[in-house]
This record gives C-alpha cells, structure tokens and sequence, in this order.
C-alpha cells in the first residue's frame, strides 16, 4: 500500500465494548497490525469486551448466531435465525469460526494478547464495567496492565496523529 | 520498478523499495538496507533473514507469529531486532516480497 509521506498515522486508541468472536477479533487484529507498523496502540475493554481479557471467558468467546443477518451456512447457503437457537450450533459455529482463524495463523485470544504486548501496545480494562460486572484486577489476564477511567484513557490518547477507534 | 546500486550491486527495486528477484539477494545488500533504517545487522537478525527466505520459498505465510514460533527468536526478541516492523522490515532485508499479512 502506498504510504502517506507526510502525515503518517502515530497512535491508535482503540476500544472494544462487545464480546463476541468478531468484535474482539477485530480489536486485537487493528491494534497487533498497528504495533506491527511501529504505530502505538492502547486498547481499552470495556462492557462485554471484557470478556476478552478475562481469564475465565476468554476462551469461551463466541459468534451470535441469533439476530446475525450476516450469518450463512458453509457454501453460502442462508441460515436462518431459528436455527441459531437450538442448543450446540452457537457452540459449533464458534468453534468453526476459530478453526478457519487457526489456519490463517490467527492465534487464541491469549495469545494474541501477548503478541500486542510483545510489540509494545498496551492493554487496559474499563473500571466502571469492572465494578459493574464484580470483576478485580486478579480475574483478568496478566497482559493487563491497568485498570482506568474513561478520563485516565482519554488522558493517553493525546499527541499529534492519534485515532480512536471503536471496534 | 526502480534500480538501486546496494553493496556495489544494482538491483531491481519495488515502490517500497523491496527485491524484485530474491535470487539477487546477498549478505551485503541485506546490511545496506538495513542500514537505511538504522539498523545494524547482526548473525542474530540473519538467522531470521534466512528462515524467511527458506519460508518463502516453500510458499508458505508468513507471519510473526510463524517466526515466533521457529526457534531463533520470541516475538518480542523480533520486536527488538526489527523496530517499527518485525515482518515488514526483516521480509525487505531478506530479499523477498513483502507478506500480504495481517498478523
């Protein structure tokens, strides 16, 4: 891809509020390929996102199959929503949904995490869901590194050439 | 496509500077475009230049994480040989084309 020269992007601050496969997904992916780019990156988890970067969800996140227009059976064909509900095929389609990500060499939500930190990006939880969800700072991953107001995140993504993104 | 004279050797570049013809690729070269990043090649980094090249000939993805894996060096040991761009910069120094990758 062609680069802009002149203005390159510096930091991206990135917040993640849903817990389902695709949206926690998304978030890891921009902020490892934004470290990647030698671009700073801080992520902020926060409602249900936090379930990414708590220890006891983390490997338990999953694709809606309900209420999901974009949801098709393998071969394109429509799967419709009443489908979704029976007990199994949230847990079948996740589980298909992460084993295509393997084979791209996308790893489990752990380990992506790591990755992020490996390159310097830096990760943190909401304490307003935090206390609304009884979650301690022992309860999340130890890539973790704080725990902040939206005022302290806020605080970080100052500087010339910042985006914030939610995912 | 553009010529660039590295190590005494013109060589045909990319728009982003990277080997058109792997097979051009030396040691030298390697050094040279590293250097334009600031960086100082050492027999660690060319380790992972050559598992790049020998990844790359087998077709396969390449991706941090693959070099993470490999046994030379850990991703944050890759960070820190490669600043600013573990894949795109060690891919450039390799003399191979840069991995259409996300990870």
């Amino acid at each position: 891809m062609a680069e802009v020269k002149e203005s390159p992007l510096k930091k991206v601050c990135i917040i993640c509020a849903k817990g389902t496969i695709e949206d926690v997904y998304a978030t890891l992916v921009m902020a490892n390929g934004a470290v990647m780019e030698g671009i700073e990156a801080k992520l902020f988890f926060t409602f249900f996102g936090l379930d990414a970067i708590t220890k006891k969800q983390m490997k338990k996140i999953k694709t809606a199959t309900v209420g999901n227009p974009a949801m098709r059976a393998p071969g394109g064909l429509p799967f419709p929503t009443i489908l979704g509900i029976l007990p199994g095929v949230e847990a079948g389609v996740s589980a298909m949904m992460k084993s295509q990500m393997y084979k791209l060499d996308i790893p489990p939500v752990d380990e992506f995490l790591e990755m992020i930190t490996a390159g310097g990006g830096e990760i943190y939880a909401c304490k307003l869901a935090m206390d609304m969800f009884k979650l301690e700072k022992e309860d999340l991953h130890d890539e973790v590194k704080d725990v902040l107001t939206v005022g302290d995140f806020y605080a970080m993504c100052g500087g010339e050439n910042t985006q914030i993104i939610f995912t | 496509m553009a010529t660039k004279n590295y190590a005494g050797q013109s060589v045909e570049v990319n728009e982003e500077g990277y080997l058109v013809d792997a097979s051009q690729w030396n040691r030298d070269i390697a050094a040279e475009m590293a250097k334009e990043e600031g960086i100082e090649l050492t027999e660690k980094h060319y380790e992972v230049l050559e598992f790049l090249r020998n990844a790359n000939e087998k077709g396969e993805t390449l991706t941090i994480r693959r070099v993470g894996k490999s046994g030379i060096v850990d991703i944050k040991g890759l960070y820190k040989l490669f600043p600013g761009g573990p894949l795109k910069f060690s891919s450039k120094f390799a003399g191979i084309p840069k991995p259409a990758s996300c990870v």
